[in-house]
């Protein structure tokens, strides 16, 4: 009895110290990038602000989806913003600094956003009182269900679009040199 | 220490995390002349959505699904909107040698 108590006052401070960090984590990138000048090291606080909404997926019990973004995410449209840096500046550290009132405008209207957004989550009337995960929940199994029953639709399009995307980015970056004038 | 709302994670933590992050993307959005870093902004954006609806789904709902799936279409979406947007980046710089968007005003009269 000791010892479950014990395990479950240790669970119930992990939790939020985990939560907490990875919110430190989130956010402190993510006006990072805000506040950065250089393209480069914003893409790498990006990384850091995807990868902790990852820990959140683990955290909210959707390993398949964290996976999922560690992968496609950080693994794919990351690597595809860096090349994009890569390839479209001569020096990859340029810096284009907006004007000085840009910065106050976008930052003052994100902050206004962001106490306005948090008034109304802190105002939520949703009902959480059913929270408990039962013990034999597996979103792997729960996603490929729904993939296959009630999201298949979608699904093919999802798969349609992205045939269109390969082509249509193919085309648009194609190199111009070949064809004649 | 149960009953805590600072201590017992719930759903209005996982709100107010996205709504800064939302936040931060739509601050990037309009301080940036980098047009990969506007990009940045929309990933933002879009990663705040999914969190929120993750959320949703695992305190409010956790007997369904939709949620989640509704955070992998984001995933799939974001990738797709990210390659065609870098793709039309390259064809910008190649015409302007530079990826400025206050130049990009080639159609404005």
């Amino acid at each position: 009895m000791q010892v479950l108590s014990q395990q479950s006052d240790t669970y119930a401070l992990a939790a939020p110290v985990l939560f907490y960090a990875l919110a430190a984590l989130v956010v402190i990138s993510a006006w990072a990038i805000v506040l950065s000048h250089n393209i480069v090291r914003m893409s790498f606080y990006l990384m850091l602000t995807l990868g902790g909404a990852a820990g959140f997926y683990f955290f909210m019990n959707a390993e398949l989806l964290a996976a999922i973004q560690l992968i496609v995410y950080v693994g794919g449209t990351l690597i595809l913003i860096i090349f994009g840096i890569m390839l479209t500046s001569r020096n990859p550290f340029m810096q284009l600094r907006p004007a000085t009132w840009e910065v106050f405008v976008g930052v003052g209207l994100g902050l206004v956003l962001a106490g306005a957004l948090i008034a109304a989550s802190v105002a939520t009337t949703i009902d959480t009182s059913h929270e408990v995960v039962p013990a034999d929940y597996s979103a792997v199994q729960r996603i490929g269900h729904a993939l296959l029953t009630k999201y298949l639709v979608p699904f093919e399009v999802a798969g349609v679009l992205l045939l269109v995307v390969m082509i249509g980015a193919a085309y648009l970056a194609r190199t111009r040199a070949e064809t004649p004038r | 220490m149960y009953e805590n709302p600072v201590f017992n994670i719930g759903l209005m933590h996982f709100l107010i995390v996205s709504a800064l992050l939302a936040a931060a993307g739509i601050a990037t959005m309009l301080t940036k002349r980098n047009a990969i870093g506007i990009l940045i902004g929309v990933e933002l954006v879009l990663n705040a959505a999914a969190i929120n609806l993750v959320a949703f789904n695992r305190y409010a709902w956790p007997d369904t699904i939709d949620g989640q799936m509704f955070a992998v279409f984001i995933v799939v979406l974001a990738a797709a909107e990210a390659a065609v947007a870098l793709a039309i980046f390259l064809n910008y710089y190649n015409i302007f040698s530079s990826i400025d968007v206050e130049k990009a005003d080639e159609l404005s009269g």
